[in-house]
Order: C-alpha cells, then sequence, then structure tokens
C-alpha cells in the first residue's frame, strides 16, 4: 500500500476518534431530549456525507455519458455503494434515536422518508449494475443514475408537502430548532472525520472496481489468444498489480 | 441510554462489515490474479 | 419524416397488432379483477372509510396493472429482432420511445377506466370532490408511470429476471408521482382538501421527466 494511504487513513482514525471524543463528552447534554441526542453527530454528518456521495455519483455517470471514460463509471458505481452504507447508517440511527425519544421507532417524517427513497433508488441502482447481461452496465447505470438522482428534489418537495398535510413528529427536532454552538462544533468534527472515512473507503473501491475491470479484460484476451505474449502473463500490461496511475 | 450506545455500534458495525466487504473481494482478486500468472 | 410522423405510423401499428391480439388488454384486465377482488378482502367499510382508504387501493391496483403492460412493451420487438432493424434504419429513436410510450398510456388508461367502475361498486364509492379533478389526477398520473415504465423497459430487457428488475428500478423513482396520486385521489374523494398543489407536482414530474426520457433513449436503445 502507498504510504499517502496509510498516512490519510491514520488521519482518518485520528479525525473519527477526536470527533466521538466531542460528540461524547464535550457537546453539553440537551436539555430535553438528554444524552440519547448525541446520536445526531453520527445522524446527521452520515446523511450529509451520503447525499454528497450521490451527488458524485450523479456527476460521475453524466461525465460516463458524455466520455465514456471508464474511471468515471468506477468512481459512479463506488460512490453509489458507499452512499448507500452510509444512508443505511442515517436509517439505522434514525429509529434507534426516534424510540426513546418518542416512543415510536418510525414515524414517516419528511427527512427519514426521504431518506429512505433515497436508499431505495440507490440500492435499485447497484441491483441494476449486478443484474445487467452483456456489456451495456455502464451506460444503463448512468442513466438510471441521472433519473435517479434527478428525482431527489421532487421526493424532498413530494414528502414534505405531504408531512404538512398529514403532521407527524419530527425526528432531529423541528426545522428551526436552534443548536448550541458546542454541539455544532461536534457536528463539524464527525462530519470531517466521516467525510475521510468516505473518501477512504470511495478510493478503495474505486481500485477495486477498476483492478476488477483489468482482470476481467485479461481472462478475456487470454480466451481469445492464448499464445499470445511470449513473455508470459508477466508482460500482460493489464496485470500490473498496483498500477492505479493512468 | 443504550439506545445512544446502539446507534454508535450500530453506525461502526455498518463500517466495519463494509470494509470486510471490501477486503475480502481484494483477496478475492489476488487469488485470481495468481491463478492466471500461473497458467 | 418528421419525428412526429413516424411516431404515429408506429403507434398505429402498436395499436392495429394489440387491437388483433388482445393479448395485453385480456390479460391485464382479468388481473386487475383479481386485484380488486383481492384487495376488497382487506376491509369491510362504511362508504366514509372506503372514501379514505380507496385512493391507495386503486393506485397499487392500477401500478401492478401497469406493469403488467409495460413489461410487455418491448416483447414484440425483441422476439422479431425489429430493435435491430429499427437502429439500422434512420428512423428517430425518440418516436420509437413516444409511440411506445402513448401506446402504453393508452392501454393503461383504458385499463383504468375499465377498473374504475369495479371498483365504485365493489367499494360503495362516491366522490365528494369534483370528478374532472379525478381525471386529471389520473391522465397526469399514469403518463407519469408509463413514461419511466416506457424506459425503464428497455433498460430492462437487457437484464437477467427482466420481469422483476422493471417494477424494481421503476417503483423508487415513481414514489414522489405515487404519493401525488394518491393524497390528490384521497383529497378529490373525501372532498377535504384541494389537490392543487399536487396536480402541479404531477405536472413538473411529467415535464421533467419526458424530457429526460427523450434525452436519454437514443443513448440507452444504442447502448450494445
Amino acid at each position: 500500500m502507498k504510504r499517502s494511504s496509510i498516512l490519510f487513513a491514520l488521519v482518518t482514525l485520528a479525525l473519527l476518534s477526536y470527533a466521538f471524543y466531542q460528540g461524547m463528552f464535550v457537546a453539553p447534554t440537551e436539555a430535553t431530549m438528554g444524552d440519547v441526542q448525541r446520536i445526531f453527530y453520527y445522524h446527521l454528518p452520515h446523511a450529509w456525507v451520503a447525499f454528497l456521495l450521490f451527488f458524485t455519483n450523479f456527476l460521475a455517470s453524466i461525465w460516463y455519458l458524455i466520455r465514456r471514460s471508464e474511471r468515471s463509471d468506477a468512481l459512479a458505481l463506488a460512490s453509489a455503494e458507499v452512499g448507500v452504507v452510509f444512508c443505511s447508517v442515517v436509517l439505522v440511527t434514525g429509529p434507534l434515536w426516534a424510540r426513546p425519544v418518542w416512543g415510536i421507532w418510525w414515524t414517516w417524517d419528511a427527512r427519514l422518508t426521504s431518506t429512505l427513497v433515497l436508499w431505495l433508488i440507490y440500492v435499485s441502482y447497484l441491483v441494476l449494475r449486478r443484474f445487467v447481461t452483456g456489456g451495456q452496465t455502464q451506460v444503463l447505470a448512468a442513466a438510471l443514475a441521472i433519473f435517479g438522482f434527478i428525482d431527489v428534489p421532487i421526493v424532498y418537495l413530494s414528502i414534505r408537502y405531504f408531512r404538512t398535510q398529514h403532521p407527524q413528529p419530527v425526528i432531529g427536532g423541528g426545522e428551526g430548532s436552534g443548536l448550541d454552538p458546542r454541539m455544532w462544533i461536534a457536528v463539524l468534527w464527525n462530519l470531517a472525520g466521516f467525510l475521510a472515512l468516505a473518501v477512504l473507503l470511495v478510493r478503495l473501491r474505486y481500485s477495486l472496481a477498476l483492478a476488477e475491470n483489468a482482470l476481467e479484460e485479461a481472462h478475456a484476451s487470454r480466451a481469445l489468444a492464448p499464445q499470445q505474449a511470449e513473455g508470459g502473463p508477466a508482460a500482460d500490461p493489464a496485470l500490473k498489480l498496483g498500477d492505479k496511475s493512468r | 441510554m443504550k439506545f445512544l450506545y446502539l446507534a454508535y455500534a450500530a453506525t461502526w458495525t455498518i463500517h466495519v462489515v463494509y470494509l470486510l466487504y471490501l477486503l475480502s473481494r481484494y483477496r478475492h482478486l489476488r487469488e485470481e490474479r495468481q491463478e492466471l500468472e500461473k497458467e | 419524416m418528421t419525428v412526429m410522423a413516424v411516431a404515429r405510423r408506429s403507434l398505429a401499428k402498436d395499436l392495429r397488432l394489440e387491437w388483433r391480439a388482445k393479448d395485453a388488454v385480456n390479460s391485464m384486465l382479468f388481473f386487475a379483477l383479481l386485484v380488486v377482488v383481492i384487495f376488497s378482502f382487506s376491509f369491510d367499510p362504511t362508504a366514509e372509510e372506503s372514501r379514505r382508504i380507496a385512493g391507495g387501493l386503486v393506485w397499487v391496483a392500477f401500478l401492478f396493472a401497469a406493469v403488467v403492460a409495460l413489461n410487455q412493451t418491448w416483447a414484440r420487438e425483441l422476439r422479431n429482432q425489429v430493435l435491430d432493424a429499427y437502429r439500422v434504419s434512420p428512423a428517430p429513436a425518440v418516436s420509437l420511445f413516444l409511440a411506445k410510450a402513448v401506446g402504453n398510456f393508452i392501454l393503461v388508461g383504458v385499463l383504468e377506466l375499465l377498473m374504475t367502475p369495479l371498483f365504485v361498486v365493489f367499494y360503495n364509492l362516491r366522490s365528494v370532490g369534483p370528478v374532472y379533478q379525478l381525471l386529471l389526477i389520473a391522465a397526469l398520473g399514469t403518463w407519469a408511470l408509463v413514461v419511466n415504465g416506457t424506459f425503464f423497459a428497455a433498460i430492462s430487457i437487457r437484464t437477467r429476471s427482466r420481469e422483476i428488475m422493471l417494477p424494481l428500478i421503476l417503483f423508487p423513482i415513481s414514489i414522489p408521482a405515487l404519493l401525488a396520486m394518491v393524497d390528490a385521489t384521497t383529497m378529490v374523494l373525501t372532498g377535504e382538501a384541494s389537490p392543487r398543489f399536487w396536480l402541479q407536482l404531477l405536472a413538473v414530474y411529467d415535464v421533467v421527466f419526458t424530457t429526460v426520457c427523450l434525452a436519454l433513449f437514443e443513448t440507452v436503445i444504442n447502448a450494445e
């Protein structure tokens, strides 16, 4: 592994540890909800990071359709997958917060429901990628990604309106609820930490995707021309390990 | 406050499981490469 | 030939073929009837209650029937390698899409018209609000389902388990439209509120996604 990657991993770990300390101990206890509210320091950053990742997927998909670059497709796949992971955290921490505070696991409140729909959209994207036969996975997935992301504001608007018609308790406090500045600091540290983690995971997934593509190509060319390279498999450029700079 | 601990634990569980999943795919990739080089 | 002319010819051909075979309509109709009957087991309502629930039930039933129609959108083309011929011809891909989408709209629309009396009878429905609003909701909502459905049907023909892949990718993206359809229908049936916001949302949804479908269809159909 490259030295810069290891360094980045360590920085990430440090950020996350400090953020944990901030969220658990430094930030003041919330007046009405008590210590359970500290879930917020994980819940909110994961939501923001997930959204950022899906936006990345959107841009990468558009870029793929324009340039047909294999790397932008790999980025699209990586950001969607890690985005689903982060989104899952939001969907798990939300109910765990709601239950002790409001006595219910789920309320179909605007933000949590929108997150659920977001999760569904990108899971369907990942499923599509797995089920496509033939070589068109990337184009079809990119098209679906564009549909999905364009839908996001419409999803949010529609669910929010639905909730104004049929009000329910809101997880995470109402829209205008104020936050103590020390709480914001905890939020920001956790945001930094989990953003770094997201970058780490995306880079891992991205390299994996490219490496697996290369391997598949190597298999294919091997099947087509078994006596191909005189130098044997070591001369096959597709198999160069650690060759991430292209 | 067990919900607080549960939430944090769940978060880390999800991330660790995903990391392990990635690592297992990397391992699989390495094995396949070695197999290919043997041929 | 212009885009619209090609689309119209294509649509006419599809409608003619469908009229002769009546495959899709018959199976959809029977399926819809089954859905109505089975849903009726879920509650034994008073007129007041049924107005509250019917919106959701009706649209779920229409949604399932629409999926049956959408799944066979491209089946005929696949069977006879028509898609390849189309790709080679100078006819614009957009025409083909429009023809298919409008064809599906007509098909699903006919289905809704046939199913509605069944619902009215089985659930003792009577609308408090104006009926023309229900028609408007149905028109905008059906187009929302059909336009994306036709597009995703073209995507799902390149997948394994294509019959399940279509609803799988269609439903999440259709959620805002479905929410609008259901809530608006309930609003009109119960007469409790004006569905104006939902109608606007559906209109925006329709415009946005029709544009996206038209813009991307050629890319998707040519992906090889």
